[in-house]
């Protein structure tokens, strides 16, 4: 384990207001799912407010857009949770019925020091950033991961391995 | 070299793989060991097949060799330090794929632009609801070949039939095969859930109401699993 979190941001656009029947379904799915992320392991920290269930009420962006943003352990744990996790992987499977496809990117994924809280802020201006430079070390997707800042610095050292101790036992 | 040179190395290297699976016995240790969820031991494999051991450990170093297995070494459980013995030579399914094609066509590539396309343009609900048509087809042409036969025979057949590797798990059918792998791993929830929607066609095409298909992912599985479906189970009670 090294001193960096995976911290993650996405937006949704929504295809109706929380309290309409179209979104029913996302509205009822979305305690229970994360509840499931919660417990899951690698699981850090997630956005939530006092108004909703978990994040969506906050609406930084504008009436419309809802966002969500967790940290996580790894890039690992995080990709588990989301594609392998069975009532996540089945949310993300019926997301057309409640989020409208969004030209840009919608989510971006960064490293953060560990114990370090994202803001809402921060998480935004990942997200332009991806928008408008592409995948990059400070903001990146799933398809184009980059590794950690402490990873990434261990591949270029030639440190040999500790040795075992039992010689100066002995000695 | 020219192109087509190159097309026919890699043909005839993929051919050479994959013609090893047209010996019988190879072929019967393969398709025991790709459908077990743990390491197989050359004792297990041989009595599974009805061989020696000697023969068995013969064709899957062979195996092995040509990259269809993977092999791992273990020592037995509980057993470790000098006198433990020499550990034990494991097999288990490669996820390396090999494609022959003559004459050479790519339909993976078509399959992942498509995917892309479906993805950017935000059209899953079409292709769910193509999914169970297609599903459903199927699901009826199986019915219709074998009228009488029980359902998860039936059922186990069919997804048999399309690369599934169905086995049972309790009263659940697991299915260790995804016939989607490289476009699954990329596009998770489109290719799953046009998955789910091709394996609730196929049911309802059937008319196999006993058995419910939903998504819950294990590793090295498909992430479709097939239970008991709640009402039946009512019925059965």
């Amino acid at each position: 384990m090294n001193g960096y979190h995976l911290a993650q941001l996405n937006v949704g656009l929504a295809r109706a207001a929380t309290d309409s029947p179209v979104m029913a379904g996302f509205m009822a799915g979305i305690e229970p799912v994360n509840a499931l992320a919660d417990a899951e392991p690698g699981f850090v920290w997630r956005l939530q407010d006092g108004d909703g269930p978990g994040a969506t009420a906050l609406r930084p962006c504008g009436p419309d857009l809802m966002i969500n943003m967790s940290v996580w352990e790894s890039l690992d744990a995080l990709r588990d949770f989301v594609y392998r996790n069975g009532p996540h992987l089945d949310f993300m499977r019926r997301r057309r019925d409640w989020f409208h496809r969004m030209p840009d990117d919608h989510l971006v994924l960064w490293w953060v020091p560990a114990g370090h809280v994202p803001g809402v802020d921060e998480g935004l201006s990942r997200l332009d950033l991806l928008r408008s430079q592409g995948p990059s070390p400070l903001a990146f997707t799933f398809h184009d991961p980059y590794d950690a800042p402490a990873e990434a610095a261990a591949i270029h050292r030639c440190t040999p391995a500790p040795l075992p101790a039992t010689r100066s036992d002995h000695a | 070299m020219s192109v087509s040179a190159g097309f026919r190395i890699l043909l005839m290297n993929e051919l050479s793989v994959v013609a090893l699976l047209d010996d019988p016995v190879r072929r019967s240790l393969y398709d025991y060991v790709a459908v077990q969820s743990h390491a197989v031991s050359r004792n297990e494999a041989a009595q599974a097949v009805g061989i020696q051991r000697t023969l068995a450990a013969f064709h899957l170093d062979r195996l092995a060799d040509a990259g269809l297995v993977d092999v791992t070494f273990r020592r037995p459980d509980g057993r470790s330090g000098p006198g433990a013995g020499r550990p034990a030579k494991l097999y288990q399914r490669a996820t390396t794929e090999h494609q022959v094609s003559v004459p050479p066509r790519d339909y993976r590539s078509a399959a992942e632009l498509l995917a892309e396309v479906v993805d950017v343009t935000g059209a899953e609900p079409q292709l769910q609801r193509s999914a169970r048509n297609r599903g459903a087809s199927a699901g009826r042409a199986a019915r219709r070949q074998a009228p009488a036969e029980p359902d998860a025979d039936l059922v186990t057949g069919a997804l048999t039939a399309q690369g599934y590797q169905p086995y049972p798990d309790g009263t659940d059918i697991r299915l260790r095969n995804c016939p989607f792998d490289v476009l699954a791993s990329r596009y998770p929830p489109l290719i799953c859930g046009m998955n789910l929607a091709l394996l609730e066609g196929l049911l309802d095409g059937a008319g196999v109401a006993a058995l419910n298909a939903s998504l819950d992912p294990r590793p090295g599985d498909c992430c479709v699993v097939l239970r008991e479906s709640r009402d039946s189970k009512t019925n059965l009670d």
